[in-house]
């Protein structure tokens, strides 16, 4: 079936794919052996990497920066037409409300992949300070670069800039790679071997040839060694590899959006309100990003509403709405805690109200949380990176940094496969990242997993359980700076910093 | 010995339970840094050649290499030989510890060699132009690498089906790979002389991973490989240590303990000391340069070199310009 509506499509759409050509070049030196001439049209690659988003991107980027992984001949496999075209940006445009928060860990390596460049001539916001609150009133912590020695928390950078600036960053290197711009229909495991076992001895040899063959909805196709899906949350290629996933609903949504200031916002804030968390990240300018989350119904009446009030309900949402203020001097001098204030840096600052919001520049977007699990992220031949693998609950904006950190292990798991002389496909490299990435995320998931399930739950004795972890958190100088490292993408946990 | 540990190991799935022994081999194969390393003495060794009459009949015949003749090799072991094979190359598959050790076998190659060489550690074929010759490549678990490092690489092998299944394995994409069946390995001098004087060739670099302690003179042996390097090239061999350390895991616990053979089919007293092995390279014009240990981390299940030789050592050694 799937072969019929394959040869339909390639008929119909062969004199739109010029990039079958161009992959078979790529791959000439390796397609002459005897027994594959019937397929020395289709490309033989080393790497298929399916899905080109930011983490795809990166991933290749990645690959692209270092002497051992530059020379593989790489094929992307994304529909998106940006990937040919390129991304056009409009400074004067207002940000986009898909944005990214990226943790020092992920902009040191895009400064080492060469990425970074690119988008700081783009629109980007480091921020050095935030403040997390909730609505009760009770407590408090405000977080400061300088607490753990580092100069910024983060920064704010739309996804189409860094979608943009991984695609410059990728053109500019002198890197083997074919767009595909397609999507992926099907995967066979070593189907262009099992005509050399016929006239072998028999003997039922697999792995042999090590390849797998990707067919593309577009009726082309194309050989790898190894398929990289970085396909997102709904990945063709997990689905296809058979790998099963665990994870649930959160019965909430999350309104995007981008609002202006009249002056510029510096700081990441976040306030836990009954039904959910509500933030505001500069996004450069006197721009901000909002990412509010509510149940379902709040979310659309939210995303319904007009422009004003929703403004409205922002402000109140992040001022005196739902609850107090928190005092700055709770626990203030002289009391019981004033003790842990001894080395404390930002302990002292006082908790601030965030900028008033006055415009709503963008479309709201609305968009169901979910958490997901891959059991596995790599079987023979077959490796997943990024929302493939996981996706997380949107809290704290580490979602894309666990992909790009998934992007980095994996390049460099490759790079040192390489040095060895080793499959790129072979089971046991690709496990070797699958346990590296594994541990990080599954902490990182854990731990937002957690945060989300505390501040669902509006019930008096929890609430003070919570405001107290926030005065912990705000003058144990100690922790504050291992949930700062952690959060800025080390892989420690805070209690073992 | 990686590429060579399934050899010997096919006797114990051929010979009993594959399950039970699986199941066994897995938590020693992480329990000591030398087990696996041991575990191929165990099932490697036969009784010497000269000495046939006194030692048992060799238990596995076909999976040494010094088989005593090609006729040992029986339909019944080869029936059993097809269905191990299989998993040969299959890294998660009872092999899985071998898959583990090969990189760090490699690491030591490549680091020595590019230095040798004085090729470029960043290059992802830093062998390109060189032919190497593995000798006891089995299926071919050590040749592949090195020839996807660029290297040219004969591989020879006294198990047909081993060279069998390094040739299908290796059908795509290598061009530079190319196993070669020598019956037995005793006459690798003889091979040596073929392949030199038929078809001159000679190479810049030679490797014989845990082969040496197979042969039963083990200087002969010696003299072919270097034979078969140029001036100026290079030989790489590992082996087992003739240590306290040694004895204790392949024979006491082996063989005493675990019963995983009859008592007495091991010659710890065939295995050599580094020194022994240094004194009769330097005899074959080879001098060794390097050395290195092999250590197993049974937490993480990864292997990496260091300092004590005392179990496992490899060598990389340059044959002296004429």
């Amino acid at each position: 079936m799937n072969r019929l509506i394959r040869r339909k499509f390639g008929e119909v759409y062969r004199l739109k794919v010029p990039q079958r050509n161009f992959c078979a070049n790529g791959a000439a030196t390796n397609s002459a052996q005897p027994g594959y001439s019937q397929d020395s049209k289709i490309g033989h690659y080393d790497i298929a990497i399916v899905g080109g988003g930011m983490v795809g991107m990166a991933f290749a980027c990645s690959l692209a920066s270092m002497p051992l992984t530059k020379d593989l001949n790489v094929a992307i496999i994304d529909s998106n037409p940006a990937l040919s075209s390129g991304v056009s940006i409009k400074k004067e445009e207002p940000p986009d409300p898909r944005v990214s928060t990226v943790t020092p860990a992920t902009i040191s390596i895009f400064k080492e992949i060469g990425a970074w460049k690119y988008i700081e001539q783009n629109r980007h916001a480091y921020f050095d300070k935030m403040q997390v609150w909730d609505y009760t009133g009770l407590g408090y912590t405000r977080y400061n670069a300088r607490d753990a020695n580092k100069e910024v928390l983060g920064c704010v950078v739309e996804n189409r800039v860094l979608l943009s600036s991984l695609l410059s960053c990728l053109q500019s290197a002198d890197f083997r790679k074919t767009i595909y711009p397609s999507r992926l229909l099907t995967l066979h495991r070593n189907s262009s071997s099992t005509k050399v076992d016929s006239h072998s001895s028999g003997l039922p040899l697999h792995g042999q040839g090590n390849l797998v063959k990707l067919d593309l909805i577009d009726g082309s196709s194309l050989h790898a060694k190894l398929v990289v899906g970085a396909d997102g949350s709904k990945s063709r290629v997990r689905e296809l590899a058979g790998i099963k996933t665990t994870g649930w609903n959160y019965s909430q949504n999350a309104i995007i959006c981008t609002v202006e200031h009249a002056v510029e916002n510096q700081c990441a804030w976040q306030r836990f309100l009954p039904a959910g968390p509500i933030a505001l990240l500069p996004v450069g300018d006197n721009f901000s990003n909002i990412v509010w989350t509510m149940n379902p119904k709040e979310a659309n009446d939210h995303k319904m509403m007009n422009g004003d009030e929703f403004i409205k309900d922002v402000n109140h949402a992040l001022d005196y709405g739902f609850g107090p203020h928190p005092k700055s001097s709770m626990f203030g001098d002289g009391g019981i805690f004033s003790w842990l204030k001894a080395d404390v840096t930002s302990a002292s600052e006082f908790f601030e109200i965030p900028p008033k919001v006055i415009r709503l520049v963008s479309d709201r977007m609305m968009f169901p949380l979910s958490l997901m699990h891959a059991n596995n992220y790599a079987s023979k031949n077959i490796v997943l990176i990024g929302d493939s693998a996981h996706t997380v609950h949107p809290l704290a904006g580490q979602g894309v940094n666990l992909g790009f950190g998934d992007a980095f292990a994996l390049s460099r798991v490759i790079a040192e496969g390489i040095a060895v002389g080793t499959d790129i496909g072979e089971v046991t490299m690709l496990k070797k990242f699958e346990v590296e990435r594994k541990t990080a995320n599954i902490a990182m998931m854990a731990i937002l997993d957690g945060f989300q399930k505390a501040y669902s739950v509006d019930f008096g004795p929890l609430n003070i359980l919570r405001a107290a972890a926030f005065h912990v958190a705000q003058h144990v100088s100690p922790l504050k700076r291992g949930i700062i490292s952690y959060a800025s993408g080390e892989q420690r946990l805070p209690l073992f910093s | 010995m990686a590429f060579k540990l399934p050899n010997q190991l096919r006797a114990l799935y051929t010979a009993t339970n594959y399950h039970h022994h699986h199941r066994i081999l897995s938590p020693l194969a992480g329990a000591s840094q030398s087990f696996v390393f041991s575990l191929r003495r165990l099932f490697a060794d036969v009784p010497p050649l000269s000495d046939p009459s006194s030692a048992p009949p060799p238990l596995y015949p076909h999976s040494t290499k010094t088989s005593l003749a090609p006729s040992s090799l029986n339909q019944y072991e080869l029936a059993k030989f097809a269905a191990i094979a299989e998993t040969w190359w299959d890294s998660e598959g009872p092999f899985k510890p071998l898959h583990a050790l090969n990189p760090t076998r490699l690491a030591f190659i490549r680091s020595t060699l590019c230095r040798h060489f004085r090729r470029d550690s960043y290059s992802a074929k830093p062998f390109e132009g060189l032919k190497f010759v593995d000798v006891g490549c089995g299926g071919g678990i050590l040749s592949e690498p090195l020839a996807r490092m660029g290297a040219t690489v004969t591989g020879v092998d006294a198990v047909e089906k081993n060279i069998k299944i390094a040739r299908l394995h290796a059908v795509w994409p290598f061009t530079n790979l190319s196993p070669i069946w020598i019956p037995q390995l005793q006459r690798l001098n003889i091979v040596a002389q073929q392949l030199l004087v038929e078809e001159q060739r000679t190479f810049d670099a030679v490797i014989a991973l845990e082969v040496i302690e197979h042969v039963a003179e083990p200087a002969e042996f010696c003299k072919s490989l270097a034979t078969l390097t140029v001036p100026g090239g290079a030989t790489v061999i590992s082996t087992i240590n003739r240590s306290i350390r040694a004895y204790a895991t392949a024979i006491i616990a082996a063989e005493y303990l675990l019963h995983w053979l009859p008592k007495g089919t091991h010659q710890w007293s065939s295995f050599l000391t580094p020194e022994e092995l240094v004194l009769i390279l330097q005899r074959a014009s080879i001098s060794v340069q390097e050395m290195a240990g092999f250590a197993y981390n049974p937490l993480t299940g990864r292997w990496s070199l260091s300092d004590d030789i005392s179990v496992n050592f490899i060598a990389f050694g340059t044959k002296n310009s004429q």
